[in-house]
């Protein structure tokens, strides 16, 4: 039996901020992990990896992340990457507050 | 202080032009981020999760008047008006953006500052004793040594792509305030039967993944002899050290796999090799430092005023029992700032606090700043006739926090907040204990207490050498934290035990207290520190009290 393959985001950080972005359907790259394309097939989730890492002049280390459907979009499995939706804990800092 | 000769200052500012042209390069797209990446960390720029860090070298925790203004001046121009204070004398600034960051080099450049080695497999930032200059307990100020190796480090050809990074710390007195066993070499400053100061060398101690306590590799090395022989270890290293997997390429698994003998015999041979080839030039060279690092003019004045404030007010008083070293002066005393208020997050420091520092390092420090490797920041030389202006003024600036040595004078690395690596939050957990420790107003009695917090393996924090350490790792995709008991980073350095099974984030806060106040209860009298209790008692009544649960059951 094939194993299952966890749903991913391609998320990378912004090559001047150096915040975190994720690859979207329409091939640009947003900061609200909602907009991001979910993506459910490995061989595609590859390829997408591949587009987004050829990008070089707007990103930087591109990787693929696991995520899950949420209501408004996809959303983060592991705390790691949930921080990186909001920014640091111990000040209001980063997209917890540019995003609002 | 050592100023930037012309040599110097041309080498610096030609590195930032060098960089900028290599971020410009970037942005347009010519350069690829594997291109670039080795490039931005010889320079000292991480990618963090949330933004780029800019590590800049605090060359031995010393710092001018000029260069702490113009650290506050950069945080607050291109970063969020803040910056934080490493566990190796560094600053870091959080929030630089990739453009920005020549501009940000030039101003360093300026005032004799840059980020060069900050990262990569190189010679790191030379740290020392924080008191150095100062300290009562001093055979001599050891920063003159810590510059020349600076400047032999820096963009030394043979030691650029070193099989891993190569800390060097170096102290010049007998109670050991720099860590020195947990370094690649410590330098430990010591006299021979004759009363000449040299160097006792200790080789291959580390934290991180394999924590192991520095070797002594020559009991006594004359002064003069230091420059060849630091380099023929490195050197020996260079060529011996493992290359085919990171975790066993520093030089502490090297002097483990290849035996301390075996180490001392190669760099001996490589030292007779050299040794010649320096021809004293690295001596005049010193002797020209060595002035540069002449002792301020000391003033005597009456510390009358001083007794009386202390008698006058009791916070004032509380705060000169614990932020207060001996210094060498008469009347003089070292004042150590915390940037460890209760609940704020563990060496950072706003523009605003900077600028208070500054002032009050001209003031009525001679001038000078260091940053200590437990993240706080000191002002070497104060006269005790002015100890209640300069408290006052910290009260003003909120840096007036009575901790130095207790249990809210914690270190505590970024963390998940900040850091690429880690695989937990420090902060939060070090907020959370400084407070809790505030409400129960108990830190005085508990007296001497290094609490120390990892968010990784990587051991930044120094949990190893914590009287209580705390590690935090990601268990099955949940933060836990772990407790290591009795590690020392003193003369005495120890590497912490494990406690036992780790604990979830709503779990540590509640197990330090247990800890801390079963403590109160295990200890002799009020004199033995937590350390010298688990010293004398072991693991056993530590982990009963950690474990209570565990204790009844094994007791059933």
């Amino acid at each position: 039996m094939p194993r299952t393959f966890t749903p991913k985001v391609v998320t990378a950080n912004a090559l001047l901020e150096g915040d975190a972005v994720w690859l979207t359907e329409a091939n640009t790259w947003t900061r609200d992990i909602s907009e991001a394309e979910l993506m459910t097939d490995e061989a595609h989730a590859d390829l997408r990896l591949l587009e987004a890492q050829s990008r070089a002049d707007e990103i930087a280390g591109a990787y693929l992340a696991d995520a899950k459907a949420g209501e408004a979009g996809p959303e983060p499995t592991h705390f790691r990457e949930t921080f990186r939706t909001r920014g640091p804990s111990n000040y209001a800092h980063g997209k917890q507050v540019e995003l609002s | 202080m050592y100023s930037y000769n012309d040599f110097d200052e041309a080498f610096v500012h030609s590195r930032v032009a060098q960089f900028r042209g290599q971020v410009e390069r970037r942005i347009d797209g010519s350069l690829t981020e594997d291109e670039f990446k080795p490039l931005r960390l010889m320079n000292g720029l991480y990618l963090q999760l949330h933004a780029y860090m800019l590590r800049v070298a605090v060359p031995y925790g010393t710092l001018s008047v000029d260069q702490m203004r113009k650290l506050a001046y950069i945080a607050d121009r291109w970063d969020k008006g803040y910056g934080h204070f490493t566990t190796r004398q560094n600053i870091q600034y959080n929030w630089p953006k990739l453009q920005d960051v020549p501009d940000m080099l030039e101003a360093l450049a300026d005032v004799g500052m840059h980020a060069i080695q900050t990262s990569g497999n190189t010679i790191r930032n030379v740290t020392a004793d924080h008191f150095a200059g100062a300290a009562a307990d001093e055979i001599e100020d050891p920063r003159a040594i810590a510059e020349l190796l600076r400047q032999w480090s820096t963009d030394h050809p043979e030691f650029q792509f070193l099989p891993r990074k190569f800390k060097i710390a170096v102290t010049g007195a007998a109670h050991d305030r720099a860590v020195t066993k947990a370094h690649d070499i410590g330098l430990r400053m010591v006299r021979n039967d004759a009363g000449e100061p040299g160097f006792e060398v200790i080789v291959g101690g580390g934290l991180g993944r394999t924590p192991m306590v520095g070797k002594v590799l020559r009991d006594f090395l004359p002064k003069v002899d230091l420059l060849p022989y630091c380099e023929a270890i490195v050197s020996v290293y260079n060529l011996l050290g493992r290359r085919d997997n990171k975790y066993k390429a520093r030089i502490k698994i090297t002097v483990h796999e290849n035996g301390l003998e075996k180490i001392q015999e190669l760099v001996e041979e490589r030292f007779a090799t050299i040794r010649d080839g320096f021809s004293g030039h690295d001596q005049d060279l010193l002797a020209e430092i060595e002035t540069a690092f002449a002792p301020p003019a000391f003033t005597t004045k009456s510390t009358d005023g001083y007794e009386a404030a202390r008698l006058a007010n009791p916070a004032f008083r509380s705060w000169t029992d614990t932020n207060l070293a001996a210094h060498k002066a008469d009347g003089y005393a070292i004042v150590s700032i915390s940037i460890k208020k209760h609940g704020a997050t563990p060496g950072d420091a706003t523009s605003d606090q900077m600028r208070v520092m500054a002032d009050l390092a001209e003031q009525y420090s001679h001038g000078e700043l260091r940053i200590s490797h437990e993240q706080n920041v000191i002002l070497p030389h104060v006269h005790k006739a002015d100890l209640a202006k300069v408290y006052a003024t910290l009260r003003e600036a909120d840096l007036a926090t009575a901790n130095i040595g207790l249990a809210s004078d914690i270190i505590a690395c970024p963390g998940m907040d900040y850091c690429a690596l880690a695989t937990a939050r420090s902060i939060p957990i070090a907020q959370d204990i400084a407070t809790r420790f505030d409400e129960l107003k108990i830190e005085h009695e508990i007296g001497q207490l290094k609490i120390k917090i990892s968010g990784c393996i990587n051991a930044c924090g120094h949990h190893h050498v914590g009287h209580i350490g705390i590690l935090g790792l990601d268990r099955a995709g949940v933060e836990n934290y772990q407790i290591t008991l009795g590690g020392d980073g003193t003369e005495t350095t120890t590497i912490g035990e494990r406690a036992g099974p780790g604990f979830s984030a709503d779990e540590i806060v509640p197990a330090i207290e247990r800890l801390v106040t079963g403590y109160l209860g295990l200890r002799s009298d009020a004199e033995e520190t937590f350390l010298q209790t688990y010293r004398r008692l072991g693991m056993e009544p530590f982990k009963a009290i950690l474990y209570p649960a565990e204790d009844k059951a094994n007791a059933a």
